[in-house]
């Protein structure tokens, strides 16, 4: 695992494709093999200056699984932050109580600050709208997965797609491998300018639309994202939007999709995808959150240089 | 001894090849108001390369790097020289870095460096046209998103 001992994770960007494929690969690994007593001895600080429920958890649950520690904080009510301490001096004086930082934080390059300052590795677990690197991890690895390959997929991002970082990392890694890409928004939310440029400058396949009307049967893989009701000063507006960004299995059925299409979620969904798709085999959601898990433990396995 | 559009200065600094619209800016980010000694500005003077350009003679300072590196994201075809006794010993042309350190700040309200006192730092990625993208928040700024500290 070369590239990954003692490297920060801030951003998606910072990695190549063979590092990409290595830490999929090392995931995979993961869970098939014993690793409980990996990361003996060793304290991770789980600092989460803005709530998570998935990304803390799986975190947490990764360090103890490899027989780690965890000191942390959930919330910063509780904290010194919430006494005016800085960012850089939290960082800075409990980097001397462990070994590694996962930290979200709501301003944007928080994770780049603290690791500027620090010198143990620092996992960016989101850092405002910018960037969470392991969550694209992940759904690389569900996408790899369920669909056997990374290679040469169609695949199409569907909902808020201004707003969601998990969409504008993931677009960005799926570049590597020739993904054509559909963006599937409506006009209020759709993928900032300077995304789709630096897409076409990497010479990928780009088409936006405002329905999946004539795309569905092309596509490998939907990456549905949650439209929060927060992005609109219009109640009408939220109320319309939503309704059409409403995934089931019948309107999929209607519209003609492929059979191995594979429907994939950052969670937590609102009701843009139905129970209705729960139990199909098109929804691999849960088991994209499933998969949180063994990501993590990959990474922090890597970074901690426990595998070589 | 050949006629000059402004007048002469006897040490000091010349600022040529302005783009003539960012002159009054270039004015602005050297702080010219507060030099002691002459200070000449020409706008839409006759140019070989710009068809118009600006000038701006400072008498008695040698611009230093730092404000050099200010003035080339807005002028970038600038040329300064430096003038000892009525004479130019000195000429380059200003140069974009490849990082910009606490003279841009980001333009995006929610960057760690617009909460926190910290130096804001940008990439250069693209010189001409200006692209800088922000180390921390990683946004990309382009001319018309530069906002001068
Ligand atoms: N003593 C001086 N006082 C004020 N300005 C001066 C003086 N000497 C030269 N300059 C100005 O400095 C600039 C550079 O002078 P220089 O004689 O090198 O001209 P040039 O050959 O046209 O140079 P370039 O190729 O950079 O345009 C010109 O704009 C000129 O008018
Ligand atoms: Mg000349
Ligand atoms: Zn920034």
């Amino acid at each position: 695992m070369t590239g990954f001992k003692q490297k920060d994770i801030i951003s998606i960007r910072h990695f190549n494709k063979e590092e990409l494929l290595s830490i999929l690969d090392l995931a995979q690994r993961m869970e098939q093999t014993d690793s409980a007593d990996l990361l003996k001895g060793k304290v991770l600080a789980s600092l989460f200056f803005e709530p998570s429920t998935r990304t803390r958890l799986s975190f947490e649950s990764a360090m103890k699984r490899l027989g780690g520690m965890v000191i942390g904080f959930a919330e910063s009510g509780s904290t010194s932050a919430s006494k005016g301490e800085s960012l850089s001096d939290s960082v800075r004086i409990i980097e001397g109580y462990c070994d590694i930082i996962v930290l979200r934080h709501y301003l944007e390059g928080s994770a780049q600050l603290a690791s500027d300052i620090v010198n143990i590795p620092v996992i960016n677990a989101g850092d405002g709208a910018n960037q969470h690197p392991t969550q694209t991890f992940l759904d690389l690895y569900t996408i790899q997965k369920t669909k056997g390959t990374l290679e040469g997929l169609t695949v199409g991002f569907l909902g808020d797609l201004k707003y969601g970082r998990t969409v504008h990392s993931l677009a960005y890694a799926l570049a590597y491998f020739g993904a054509e890409m559909f963006f599937i928004s409506p006009p209020s939310l759709r993928m900032p300018r300077d995304c789709i440029d630096e897409l076409r400058d990497r010479k990928v396949k780009c088409h936006e639309s405002e329905s999946l009307m004539g795309i569905s049967k092309r596509l490998d893989v939907i990456y549905c994202t949650r439209i929060q009701k927060e992005r609109f000063a219009d109640p009408v507006e939220y109320e319309k939007v939503r309704g059409v960004y409403r995934l089931s299995k019948t309107l999929l059925e209607e519209m003609g999709i492929k059979e191995d299409l594979k429907i994939l979620h950052p969670l937590p969904r609102v009701d843009e995808m139905d129970d209705s798709l729960d139990t199909t085999n098109y929804a691999v959601y849960f088991q994209q959150a499933r998969n949180g898990l063994p990501m993590r433990k990959a990474i922090l396995a890597a970074v901690l240089g426990a595998i070589v | 001894m050949k006629q000059l559009d402004v007048s002469a200065i006897k040490d000091g600094s010349v600022i040529d090849h302005i783009d003539s619209k960012s002159t009054l800016k270039v004015a602005d980010i050297l702080n010219i108001q507060n030099e002691e000694q002459m200070v000449l500005v020409g706008i839409n003077l006759t140019s070989k390369f710009l068809g118009k350009k600006g000038i701006i003679k400072i008498g008695g300072k040698i611009i230093d790097q730092k404000e050099v590196n200010k003035i080339a994201l807005i002028a970038p075809d600038a040329t300064v020289n430096i003038i000892k006794d009525y004479e130019v010993v000195k000429k380059f042309k200003v140069a974009v870095p490849d990082v910009i350190e606490g003279i841009v700040k980001c333009f995006n309200p929610n960057c760690v460096s617009n909460h926190h006192k910290i130096t804001p730092k940008l990439h250069v990625i693209n010189k001409n046209p200006i692209k800088l993208q922000c180390h921390y928040c990683e946004r990309i700024m382009n001319s018309k998103d530069i906002l001068l500290i």
